[in-house]
């Protein structure tokens, strides 16, 4: 009898993607010394973050954004009240803030995040679904605490990806405290980069059990433009283009 | 003449501009000054007629008179007014200078309020604009399945405790978490026998000091479960921050009894009782209470 196959899965198959990183390319490693998230990861600058919402936002979206506060530690939240972004910015700036998270919501539910970073920094677009908050999440743990927690990228394989996972790095402090033993994941898989929060707690050397704690949400990555956050004349790294992006299923750009 | 075409149209006939609702009567003529459908208001009724309307922002006043109501192509004379507000309202009146008073009446007022919504576009246009962009059902019901579908490949637990544990073998936690078993056995390997009487000694020293420093408390039960563990191991893990020196000292004290199986973290940092001497006492408390 022929031996057993190895079950073909879309990660098998998937169709190979030329700008998949290597962990001893040069180039890249030359890239991002000298990108927008050198000065954080050089450990010059303590990442200070802004979250707002869009216009009038309604019940679970403000919990969304106090749960997404006590998780992303030396973060503040305020309303937005109607004022143009584009002058928020240079007030943020102004105010040292490293980066600024706006959560769109839609009838009700936050369906949107814009991630940028300031001081003139990249500025990723998502669409935002499946958000639990804390209380529907099926556990029995307590809040998060004030611990700075350790972050997990996984999976994040593509130039593209690379660059997203570093922005998603510099939203925590460098050093994470591990007294406080929860970590914040950032999990990508075909395209869906899944956010979950756990407090985690090693059994034995080989057995650690992880305990859900915090808001849980999917991002799925629009589009991507250089400066901040301007959609007239911005300069787009990459846009999502459904015509030529969707067409194969076995092909994913992160 | 406009007394039978009102008669007609007012009441009795059909009229395809009028509209009628429970309480009153619309006129959906574009020429009608007030929109209601009224003897007074009626532009097919009334042979000198005159209306206010705007096109791409400016105003113009139109006027109907009775020597041209047999030719419909030039029926509407049409007059531009300024962009003033004043001198606009001066030139309707000398416009309509000898007209019926409710005539001129009503289109000073309804100039004056296409005015006003006219400045109320303009600075809406400045502000913020919200684009409404149309989802796609079929791609939606795309997105989620195949989100769905992600979601279920990625087994997020399995990839996060991988993650921990490599990190833990790597070392990255430090000696937070001691393992002995592995740990020791490494450092047995790579440091030789000196260590290990370095380490004979340091174990007699430890035992002297935590004979001293040990309280008995009372006996816990060894069936905790994982949360409750969790949740004294948080409680625990505040009283360490303040006597970090004494954990230290214990948990090298634990790494000499390596060999006494591990019931997580909570068990080694509290003072505890041997776990040979709980066992003792059980049974005698059962036959006592025989």
């Amino acid at each position: 009898a022929p031996p057993k196959a190895i079950p073909k899965t879309i990660e098998n198959q998937r169709v190979y993607d030329e700008t998949t990183v290597d962990p001893n390319d040069e180039e890249v490693a030359f890239d991002e010394a000298t990108d927008e998230f050198a000065p954080y990861f050089n450990r010059q600058t303590v990442p200070k973050i802004l979250i707002t919402t869009s216009d009038r936002p309604r019940g679970r979206t403000v919990r969304f954004c106090e749960q997404l506060a006590t998780v992303i530690p030396n973060s503040h939240v305020y309303y937005r009240r109607g004022l143009a972004l584009k002058r928020i910015i240079p007030q943020c700036i102004a105010r040292d803030f490293t980066d600024l998270i706006v959560i769109n919501e839609d009838r009700k539910i936050p369906n949107g995040l814009v991630l940028s970073h300031l001081p003139d920094g990249p500025t990723a677009h998502f669409r935002m679904s499946s958000v639990r908050l804390r209380k529907e999440i099926k556990r029995k743990g307590k809040e998060p605490t004030e611990h700075v927690p350790e972050v997990i990228l996984n999976n994040f394989t593509t130039r593209l990806g690379h660059s997203i996972g570093r922005m998603f790095a510099s939203l925590f402090p460098h050093d994470p405290q591990f007294i406080g033993r929860q970590v914040a994941t950032f999990h990508n898989q075909r395209d869906y980069i899944f956010f979950r929060f756990h407090r985690y707690i090693f059994k034995s050397e080989k057995k650690v059990g992880i305990q859900e704690l915090g808001p849980r949400f999917t991002l799925k990555l629009r589009s991507l433009q250089k400066g901040t956050f301007d959609s007239k004349f911005g300069e787009y790294e990459w846009i999502h283009k459904r015509r030529e992006m969707d067409t194969s299923r076995r092909k994913f750009h992160l | 003449s406009p007394q039978v075409v009102w008669s007609m149209l007012g009441n009795r006939q059909f009229c395809s501009y009028k509209m009628t609702t429970k309480t009153q009567n619309f006129c959906r003529n574009e020429y009608n000054l007030t929109g209601l459908c009224n003897r007074s208001s009626c532009p097919l009724a009334n042979s000198q007629y005159a209306t206010i309307r705007e096109e791409k922002g400016r105003c113009y006043l139109y006027m109907k008179a009775i020597e041209r109501a047999a030719f419909p192509r030039r029926l509407w004379e049409r007059v531009l007014l300024n962009k003033n507000y004043e001198k606009a309202l001066e030139q309707i009146d000398e416009n309509l200078i000898y007209w019926p008073r409710f005539i001129r009446h009503k289109c000073k007022q309804r100039f004056t309020k296409i005015t006003q919504y006219l400045i109320r576009i303009r600075k809406l246009t400045l502000k913020r604009q919200r684009k409404l962009v149309p989802l796609r059902r079929k791609i939606e019901r795309r997105e989620r399945r195949r989100e769905e579908k992600a979601l279920i490949a990625a087994q997020l637990d399995n990839a996060i405790e991988k993650e921990l544990l490599e990190r833990l073998k790597q070392d990255t936690y430090g000696d937070i978490y001691n393992f002995p078993i592995h740990a020791f056995d490494k450092a047995l390997q790579q440091q030789g026998a000196e260590s290990e009487s370095e380490s004979d000694a340091e174990r007699e020293e430890e035992d002297d000091e935590d004979v001293d420093k040990r309280e008995f408390v009372e006996a816990e039960d060894s069936d905790l479960s994982d949360f409750e563990d969790m949740d004294k191991l948080e409680t625990s893990s505040e009283e360490e921050q303040e006597e970090e020196e004494e954990v230290e000292k214990k948990a090298s004290h634990s790494k000499s009894k390596g060999k006494t199986p591990l019931k997580g973290p909570a068990r080694r940092k509290r003072p505890y009782i041997e776990i040979e001497y709980e066992e003792e006492t059980e049974p005698t408390t059962k036959t006592k209470a025989a």
